[in-house]
């Protein structure tokens, strides 16, 4: 008697491209660990986790964008416009151009965090409303807001960087809990937010409704455009969060940084099995994802794979992973 | 009524000369003239059905339909919504394939394995929903597929636009060959349809209701087109519910009714009534079968519903599908809604719920005037819509049972937390009263069939508790069992006090479920009666002919 009939199949398959990246992370971290014993020292996995958590962050944003059938390819330049922002505020002004406190020393590391994270949702929510209001395709709003947040972080810094934050500034970035850095303990709090939210909230449910039929999630009540403006208002705030904890960390802050994160960030939603169709995935994929990126470019800076190699084959897995998860999704239909 | 039934499975009875009463519909076809009738001059045979069977997941559609098609020779299509006809089209043109019964083509067996071959095969369809590409101009549209080309394999630009503007010019001629198509309106669009036919040279051209969106003039226009193919040899199949036009338009007809074809033969041999008649058949049948309608006990005070001479904004090409429809709906009460495709019922529908923006006429709730600007308005006033689209409009893939079913939020939030518990407390009441077949509230909605799908879905609203609820076609691609049980349901809930607006076109269920029934004809309320003592053949009257 064969235990596979159709149904159960059908099942085995579901539960399998639910795992699936959990069972590839795992098998990349038994690859690496053989090959270099070096890997699993903790040094090294915090190393890892201190890399992704800034991407993390933004891609626990991006899932929801994901989710909604969304893209959002502005939030690189949003990192770094934020940052930005957060270090004018944290320096006081700009050096030989503006002059914000009365006796010209910097402001509080919370009121800069606060800059960085009104910066990132405001235009997180201009971006929002585009999309919804007007109808502008998210992929244009976002190219759009890409260069346009990158020229506006060209303009803040003048082009240079702005560096030299006080401790306490420093901390969110450096500082460390026990053996734990605390950009990690972010990431982990906000991808535990996000995951409350996205399960237990009507948010986030009308967050899935949206994405799996707009018109049915509109036929039912559900205000899309609110759902939709709201969500890219959130990817707004990781990425001014995002921003905040990079120039905490680099002790500076630039125009360029936060370079690629849109693609990072788009690739650990993908890799963790949120479809870019909308409607199916989650949190859980996505840090899942993101640590698979992570131990991916570790992994390879280890076993001295070339730095060029290494950007080969990461586009590489990441085609393969969306390709296996739609084989899956096939199978389990 | 014995040889009727042996041959209801065929269009042509055979030969026969036999105009009696009992085989009124089953005169003999005109290609094959027989008695005395005097027989239109057709040509040759062009494209002949014979016994086409072809089955959908296990469901027949058309079940041994006969059919031919002569050159000149314009044949009417008939029957009600869900007959067959659109099955027996893509038969014919290919998008399909039978699995039984042969098609011939001048005498010889053929087998159209994809709408390319008939296309080559001189076989032309003029859809409801016009295939041409919007963003091309009209010259374009009409040699899509094979564009002419010049020696260096380019397209050949000024043959085509002679070519266009001449196969035009009898059909429209003041149609700008180079506007592009989405700038015409819908009678036009089908001219550039049917210049399309005439430059592929088009031996046999399907029309799939042409006229469903055509003023008058237009209509008229169709027309003199129509009879100018015929007599240039072209057999016209035309697809149509408006029995007038058939009168008009058409030589020969056939109905189908329940995948079969039930009737045939020349359109001057009957007349309107048996027409009705033989669409209408299974109605008249099932309608007796039924349990009687419902006496309408409630109905009494101020209606809950009030349309006043409701009309959708004129589209910009002249595409106004509620054009004037009135009707009051009390509390308990099942209206009917009737109509054939095209009438205006799901937009009327629409309007109601603050789907689509209100042209004209007046919404009134509880007495008070309403215009819903978003269906989260509508809903908030206490009015439900479970839209017939159900994979467009209703469900969510990829989610589970649960989900689909809290998706209108009838559970209110705990602390800001979805209360999962109550929420699947509710399910479980839905899940045991509507015999929902699942593997478990966690189970993705699309693993479960069109039945228990459309449960869930019902249950989705019911548990808002609506005052008003509309049911657009509740029960189609449903099974049986589930149809029984839906229709347990909307009594129970009008039972209970809602107010259920009720659309189908399925006359039974409407004549079964409905204390009052209106029927709407091109946008316009053409009856409103009691359910009781109506029959069938007055609703399709009322649906299809001008009073």
């Amino acid at each position: 008697m064969s235990a596979t009939t159709p149904p159960d199949r059908a099942r085995l398959f579901a539960l399998l491209g639910r795992l699936a990246p959990l069972i590839f992370l795992l098998a990349l971290v038994i690859i690496f660990a053989s090959l270099q014993p070096r890997f699993l020292m903790p040094l090294n996995l915090f190393n890892i986790l201190r890399q992704v958590s800034i991407y993390g962050i933004i891609a626990v944003g991006m899932t929801f964008v994901i989710l909604i059938r969304g893209i959002d390819l502005s939030v690189g330049a949003l990192v770094a416009m934020s940052g930005l922002c957060a270090a004018v505020i944290a320096r006081g002004g700009i050096e030989g151009r503006l002059v914000l406190s009365a006796d010209g020393s910097g402001f509080s590391w919370q009121l800069a965090a606060l800059a960085a994270i009104l910066a990132g949702s405001a235009a997180g929510l201009l971006q929002g409303m585009a999309v919804a209001w007007l109808s502008v395709p998210a992929f244009v709003v976002t190219l759009g807001g890409m260069t346009v947040f990158r020229g506006l972080a060209l303009s803040i810094g003048n082009g240079g960087p702005i560096s030299g934050f006080d401790e306490a500034f420093g901390w969110w970035g450096r500082g460390m809990i026990g053996p734990v850095p605390v950009p990690v303990l972010i990431f982990a709090a906000v991808a535990a937010i996000a995951w409350v939210v996205l399960t237990q909230t009507r948010f986030g449910r009308a967050v899935y409704a949206v994405g799996s039929n707009p018109e049915a999630a509109r036929l039912s009540g559900i205000n899309v455009s609110g759902v939709t403006i709201a969500v890219y208002g959130l990817i707004g705030f990781c990425s001014g969060l995002g921003g905040f904890v990079l120039a905490s960390r680099l002790n500076s802050a630039e125009a360029v940084a936060g370079t690629g994160y849109e693609l990072t960030a788009i690739a650990a939603v993908v890799i963790g099995g949120t479809s870019l169709q909308g409607g199916t995935g989650g949190v859980g994929g996505t840090v899942i994802g993101a640590l698979l990126t992570g131990v991916l470019l570790n992994g390879l800076v280890i076993l001295n794979v070339s730095p060029y190699t290494q950007q080969v084959l990461v586009g590489l897995i990441i085609v393969a992973a969306v390709a296996f998860d739609h084989f899956i999704k096939r199978q389990s239909r | 009524m014995t040889s009727a039934s042996s041959l209801g499975g065929v269009a042509q009875a055979g030969a026969g000369p036999d105009n009696g009463p009992a085989h009124e519909f089953f005169v003999p076809a005109p290609h094959e003239p027989a008695g005395s009738a005097p027989a239109p001059a057709f040509g040759p045979v062009i494209l002949e059905a014979e016994g086409l069977v072809r089955r959908f997941f296990g469901v027949t559609v058309l079940d041994g339909v006969s059919l031919s098609l002569a050159a000149g020779e314009v044949r009417a299509l008939l029957g009600e919504n869900g007959a067959g006809k659109s099955t027996m089209i893509n038969l014919l043109s290919g998008v399909h394939q039978p699995d039984g019964g042969q098609l011939r083509l001048d005498g010889s067996p053929v087998r159209f394995a994809r709408p390319l071959d008939a296309d080559h095969a001189g076989i032309s369809v003029i859809r409801q929903e016009l295939s041409l590409f919007p963003d091309l101009s009209v010259a374009e549209a009409i040699f899509a597929g094979h564009l002419p080309l010049n020696r260096f394999g380019l397209v050949d630009w000024p043959r085509m636009r002679r070519a266009a503007s001449a196969a035009l010019s009898q059909l429209a001629p003041d149609i700008d060959i180079n506007a592009p198509v989405a700038s015409l309106s819908i009678a036009r669009q089908q001219m550039v349809e049917i210049a399309r036919a005439l430059t592929r040279k088009a031996r046999v051209v399907i029309m799939d209701e042409p006229t469903a969106s055509l003023s008058p003039n237009e209509v008229a226009h169709l027309g003199r087109i129509i009879a100018d193919l015929s007599r240039e040899g072209v057999a016209v199949l035309y697809v149509s519910h408006r029995l007038d036009e058939i009168r008009a338009f058409c030589q020969t007809y056939t109905v189908l009714r329940d995948g079969k074809a039930v009737a045939g033969g020349r359109v001057a041999d009957t007349d309107i009534p048996a027409l009705i008649r033989a669409m209408a058949g299974r109605e008249i049948a099932a309608a007796q079968k039924a349990p009687p309608a419902p006496v309408a006990d409630q109905g009494t005070g101020e209606p809950l519903l009030q349309i006043r001479h409701l009309a959708s904004p004129q589209g910009l090409r002249g595409g106004q599908r509620v054009k004037d429809v009135s009707f009051a709906l009390r509390q308990g009460e099942i209206l009917g809604l009737a109509g054939i495709v095209g009438a205006g019922r799901t937009e009327t529908a629409r309007m109601i719920f603050g789907l689509d923006p209100v042209g004209q006429g007046e919404i009134r709730l509880f007495g008070q005037p309403v215009r819903f600007a978003s269906p989260a308005a509508a809903i908030a006033a206490g009015i439900g819509y479970v839209p017939e689209d159900r994979k467009g409009l209703s469900l969510l893939p990829g989610r589970s049972v649960h989900e689909n079913f809290a998706l209108t939020g009838a559970v209110p939030a705990r602390f800001g937390r979805n209360d999962r518990r109550a929420e699947a407390r509710l399910l479980a009441g839905f899940w045991q009263k509507l015999g929902i077949r699942a593997a478990s509230p966690g189970a993705a909605i699309t693993t479960l069939s069109g039945g228990n799908q459309q449960k869930v879905i019902l249950a989705r609203w019911i548990a808002l508790k609506p005052k008003l609820l509309i049911i657009d076609e509740p029960t189609r691609g449903i099974d049986v069992g589930a149809k029984e049980d839906v229709h347990a349901l909307i009594r129970e809930i009008a039972a209970s006090g809602v107010a259920v607006l009720l659309i189908s076109s399925d006359l039974p269920e409407v004549m079964s479920l409905s204390h009052r029934i209106i029927t709407l004809r091109e946008g316009v309320t053409s009856s409103d009666q009691p359910a009781a003592g109506i029959t069938a053949e007055a609703l399709m009257t009322h649906m299809t002919r001008h009073a």
